[in-house]
């Protein structure tokens, strides 16, 4: 993180080691292929494995301005280290540029990323869902998608006196 | 009918005629070669867990394919998101539900990062040996299962033989045969059964005699080889660039395994070795999983031999239950077992990742914290989800029979990837 912050200073907004000692940084929107593909390409850092993304929904959490955190996690096998990329994105504005181009193993998890989050990736070649159906009505892991809200493609059967929990939100 | 009578007529028949056909007839002539799409799945014997295979065909080539996953889908993380931080635990079992514990250990350790909290010794032997044993029921039921589709029946039995045994083992230790819920955040559930370590030794060598047996089927087997060797190649550059890990990486040639590079719990103290294969095809990941067993059995008799006494689980009534004559005895263990049960464990708010080894590869964990006693963000990277992903490149172009090998061994498992 200490090479990236020198070689790109005007895109890392914020840096943290956190308890566990795991390195992240958040990063400017526009700067993040940029910042991606010195990681990987990086004589010493190499970062080329791609772990996973995925956003959080900061909703509830004391800072929530931006509202979304996409966090890219990617693992160096040369240094044999976990490190986190941070972008934050707001409600209105939930686009930042994909990594396809740069990791081919990001394809499906900008999917899940676009499907439980509502987050576009600009430029990602086949943002459909992938894992929920194409009829989908909005964004389940938002944190103001209730949590017994159901979207059935078929009816389901009216079964009266099953009690669904709390969170229903009435028509079940 | 009546064509078949025309045909008959003409002559071309070798049966009625006894010479070879000319040429131009029906067994030179092209195969029909228009565009067919089949669907392979929802649930076809040849695809381990419900996934449905969009596959456009030409001939017997494939030329697109399409995996559809999420029939399983069942809101792991919104789920984990409601309940406390111990209620995940039964969630994570069913992730992957042929190695239960390695998944329930892989979300202790990242919730005990966030904590800070270092687990007792005893406990971290037992999870080695809880994990090892899962490692070697998982492979065990992949290359049964591939020796079963590729034609043979008796490798899928003797490892099903195996398996049983060792799930007896887990049945006896836990008290569930699949989904074991055995962990607990700051150690785990239960001590070790009387006189169980002895049984576990007795059951190692009967799996290898087993896996001798297995061996002897299939890695010399001319309908196995051919089918697997030389198909399915996928290179180490784009394994890596797709996330692979586990040992279809190692199957590639990448020596990567978080045992070695990121030694978790009591694994530096053990002596194995990481298989690492050369060509990337099914014939090396199948190989790279045998060779896997013998090692976990390895790690199984030294953990076995050198575990030593103490307590199993953190003694800190914020995170573990009061044992129980202190709960029908003091106001104190009341108090915190009530706390525990109806509030959860106050995880301390912030954020962390943590990765073990799973049988498939890299089960990392990122979990966020508000400080409350439910998780705010559970993220779980499920090592099926990338090699899942990678499919369509290895397989495009190639023909619909080199299908079923490279899906048997990646061994993608339903329940993680559609979380």
């Amino acid at each position: 993180m200490d090479r990236v912050s020198a070689h790109f200073p005007e895109a890392v907004v914020e840096r943290y080691v956190d308890r566990a000692g795991g390195a992240w940084a958040v990063i400017h929107p526009d700067s993040l292929p940029k910042v991606a593909a010195f990681l990987k390409n990086d004589e010493e850092l190499q970062f080329k494995l791609f772990g996973s993304v995925d956003a959080v929904d900061r909703l509830h959490l004391a800072e929530n301005d931006p509202r979304f955190e996409v966090v890219y996690f990617l693992y160096s096998l040369k240094r044999h280290e976990h490190v986190r990329l941070k972008v934050r994105v707001s409600e209105h504005q939930a686009v930042i540029p994909s990594l396809v181009p740069l990791f081919r193993g990001a394809n499906w998890w900008e999917r899940l990323v676009w499907d439980f989050y509502g987050i576009r990736f600009d430029g990602h070649p086949d943002l459909r869902r992938i894992l929920l159906y194409e009829e989908f009505q909005g964004h389940p892991l938002r944190k103001d998608y209730a949590l017994r809200d159901r979207q059935p493609l078929i009816p389901e059967r009216p079964i009266k006196d099953i009690f669904r929990g709390p969170g229903t939100s009435g028509h079940s | 009918m009546a064509d078949s009578h025309n045909f008959e007529a003409k002559g071309h028949n070798p049966d009625t005629d006894g010479s070879l056909p000319p040429e131009g007839s029906e067994l030179e002539a092209h195969l029909q070669a228009k565009h067919m799409v089949i669907n392979m799945g929802p649930s076809h014997p040849a695809t381990h867990g419900t996934v449905r295979l969009k596959v456009e065909l030409d001939g017997e080539t494939i030329v697109k394919i399409d995996p559809e996953i999420g029939f399983l889908h069942r809101g792991f993380q919104k789920s984990c998101e409601n309940v406390t931080w111990t209620q995940c635990l039964p969630y994570t079992d069913r992730l992957n539900y042929l190695s239960a514990m390695m998944n329930n250990f892989g979300f202790l350790n990242a919730v005990e990062k966030l904590i800070g909290l270092e687990i007792p010794e005893r406990a971290q032997y037992i999870r080695v040996i809880g994990s090892e044993l899962h490692r070697l029921t998982d492979h065990l039921t992949c290359v049964g299962a591939t020796g079963l589709e590729m034609g043979g029946f008796a490798p899928f039995l003797y490892g099903m033989e195996a398996r049983e045994l060792l799930q007896d083992r887990v049945t006896e230790l836990t008290g569930a045969r699949l989904t074991t819920s055995f962990g607990r955040v700051g150690g785990i559930n239960r001590d070790l059964p009387e006189g169980w370590a002895d049984k576990v030794r007795k059951t190692l060598t009967r799996t290898e005699e087993l896996l001798v047996e297995m061996d002897g089927l299939l890695t010399r087997n001319r309908i196995f080889v051919d089918r697997t060797k030389g198909t399915g190649i996928i290179t180490a550059d784009d394994a890596i660039d797709y996330g692979w890990t586990g040992p279809a990486l190692r199957a590639c040639g990448v020596d990567h395994d978080l045992r070695k590079t990121q030694p978790y719990w009591v694994y530096d103290r053990f002596d194995f070795d990481i298989p690492v294969g050369e060509h990337g095809d099914n014939y090396d990941r199948y190989l790279v999983r045998m060779e896997e067993m013998r090692q976990s059995i390895r790690i199984l008799r030294q953990a076995l031999d050198t575990i030593p006494a103490g307590p199993i689980i953190v003694d800190d009534w914020r995170i573990a239950l009061p044992p129980k004559p202190e709960v029908y005895g003091t106001i104190e263990g009341v108090m915190a077992h009530f706390k525990l049960v109806m509030e959860g464990i106050q995880v301390p708010p912030g954020e962390a990742y943590d990765a073990t080894e799973a049988s498939n590869g890299e089960l990392g964990w990122y979990l966020v914290s508000d400080g409350r006693g439910r998780p705010y963000k559970v993220h779980v990277r499920a090592p099926g989800f990338p090699v899942l992903a990678a499919v369509p490149h290895i397989i495009e172009g190639k023909m619909l029979a080199d299908l079923i090998p490279t899906f048997d061994t990646i061994n993608m498992i339903g329940g993680e990837v559609e979380q």
